[in-house]
């Protein structure tokens, strides 16, 4: 507790590669709920002890296939009712959950939580510059509640650069 | 070289389709460049496309198996088949298994309960549901795979089959079929029932608030737009009623168990209230066991508690009023995952979750057998 401010958590953590089940860096984290406030972000500080695993050809072959695309690329419902994800979408849903961090991320209290239910719609916007341009409508889950709700977010993204998120 | 010709050669200047197999890439790729002939990639890997198609025909084959033995338990099953798949098991268990009507739902579609016996007169029993919240899908699905089990431990005179000896088990898998049914036609997302109550335009109530055990206070919600809404009053839903006539009439139940996801959790009563549950300690225990055999099969990490301490508070939930009748043994499951897939669970982790899921129901069944009240 911080008096008029807020409440601090402090955090462990272990992060696992999904991609590489094996893999696993910690970091240490500071979050800092503001007191009262319902429509300000959590305040966050994280430090990773470690190596994140490169991931820059994958990344280069990502961007080259999604600049090359003849139709920008369109597509609902990842993963469809069975939990199925076509192979080619996998990128895009991997995309789908850095967009939906920081949803959650500028969303969360001490008394949510979310997450990524189902991308409801994806659609890539063409750009003049080097950014490829993702728009989502992402269905969030939020457990105390157990509403499902649509939220529209843009994602900007480049091999070297990283995403940027921003919320429509 | 193995190449293999899908357009022959036709004469010149017309183009030529070939397979090649992967040993043989780079000397024909070399060939074709030194010989001056060009060509373009149609297709970068063919065995990935058979692969797809094979997953899409399993996938979309809706053939009415002829039997509990060809049905495709690694997939997800529309309620149709699900109806089907339980007078198939009836009738080819006509010893074991009986299906009992408890009720009809909103939308009148039969609220089906398998009991399996292997004889006696209201002999002390387990009750174990899935689907009440419809977008959980698997749990039906698991719910499938847990009757076929039942059958088969009795026909290998193994597992269950010593406690079918004693005691009668009830399962009921499609606990809210015009949700189940919604999920597959209109919204996946889907928990509620589908009841239209007077006042508002909203539809549906959360049936896992709708219970006489605290009904109304915090952790339901009275909005009726909400997915938590507890409905105009206690068992207002036929989904719930039919069950809680079922187990005051039936009256000798002493193991309950309702199973949802995700959130991979073993929970007891309470969830409206923080006073601790008389037998929290056995209760305690008793999980503990259960979440250990859970894990022994692949890993799968658990947590469990009470409702209210573990998960969050919740008013009218259906382990808390059946504790209350007296039904020392009730549990409330949450299977896979914690979030990565959420409720559209791949198919693919239906059986696993299944047959993990089962070994924590054995623990719970046989210390009932073994602790009758």
């Amino acid at each position: 507790d911080i008096d008029d401010v807020g409440h601090k958590y402090y955090l462990e953590l272990e992060l696992e590669d999904v991609l590489d089940k094996d893999r696993t860096v910690s970091c240490t984290a500071e979050v800092l709920y503001p007191l009262g406030s319902k429509t300000s972000a959590p305040d966050v500080q994280v430090t990773v002890q470690g190596e994140l695993r490169s991931t820059e050809e994958a990344d280069q072959e990502f961007y080259n296939q999604m600049r090359s695309l003849e139709k920008e690329l369109e597509a609902e419902n990842i993963p469809d009712s069975h939990g199925n994800i076509p192979p080619e979408l996998e990128p895009i849903h991997l995309l789908a959950w850095v967009a939906s961090g920081f949803l959650i991320w500028q969303n969360s209290t001490e008394n949510t939580k979310f997450h990524l239910a189902q991308v409801k719609r994806v659609k890539q916007v063409k750009r003049s510059d080097e950014d490829l341009q993702f728009d989502y409508v992402l269905l969030l889950h939020e457990m105390v509640s157990q509403e499902v709700l649509p939220w529209e977010v843009t994602v900007l993204w480049h091999p070297q650069n990283g995403a940027r998120v921003s919320q429509s | 070289i193995q190449l293999d010709f899908w357009l022959a050669p036709r004469g010149l200047g017309l183009p030529v389709d070939i397979r090649v197999p992967f040993p043989s890439l780079q000397a024909v790729k070399v060939h074709l460049e030194a010989s001056g002939v060009s060509y373009s990639i149609m297709i970068e890997d063919v065995q990935a496309l058979l692969d797809e198609e094979q997953m899409e025909m399993l996938r979309s084959s809706r053939q009415v198996p002829l039997d509990t033995d060809t049905f495709n338990y690694e997939a997800y099953h529309t309620i149709d088949e699900i109806y089907s798949f339980l007078d198939l098991l009836v009738a080819e268990n006509p010893n074991l298994v009986s299906k009992l009507e408890i009720g009809r739902s909103t939308e009148d579609r039969p609220l089906y309960v398998l009991k399996f016996s292997t004889g006696g007169t209201n002999r002390p029993a387990i009750w174990i549901d899935t689907g009440i919240h419809s977008r959980e899908w698997v749990t039906q699905a698991s719910g499938v795979w847990f009757a076929k089990k039942i059958v088969q431990d009795h026909a290998n005179n193994e597992g269950v089959a010593s406690i079918l000896e004693t005691m009668d088990i009830f399962l009921e898998i499609v606990t809210n079929p015009d949700g189940f049914a919604f999920t597959h036609t209109k919204n996946r997302m889907w928990r509620k029932t589908r009841s239209k109550h007077s006042g508002s335009i909203c539809v549906g109530v959360d049936p896992n608030r709708n219970w006489d055990a605290g009904f109304g206070d915090a952790g339901a919600s009275g909005n009726p737009c909400t997915e938590t809404y507890h409905g105009p009053y206690p068992n207002s839903e036929p989904e719930v009623k039919s069950i809680v006539d079922f187990v005051k009439s039936h009256g000798n139940i002493k193991a309950f168990i309702s199973i949802h996801s995700y959130s991979q959790l073993l929970l007891y009563p309470y969830g409206y209230t923080e006073t601790p549950a008389p037998d929290q300690q056995e209760l305690d225990e008793v999980s503990a066991k259960a979440v250990a055999a859970l894990s022994s099969l692949y890993g799968t990490k658990f947590k469990y508690g009470s409702i209210i301490t573990t998960i969050y508070r919740a008013s009218g939930s259906t382990v808390d009023w059946t504790y209350n009748q007296g039904i020392k043994y009730s549990f409330t499951f949450e299977l896979r995952d914690t979030g990565r897939y959420g409720f559209l669970l791949p198919a693919k982790q239906i059986v696993p979750t299944a047959e993990e899921t089962w070994l924590a129901l054995k623990v719970i069944m046989e210390h009932t057998r073994d602790n009758l009240y």
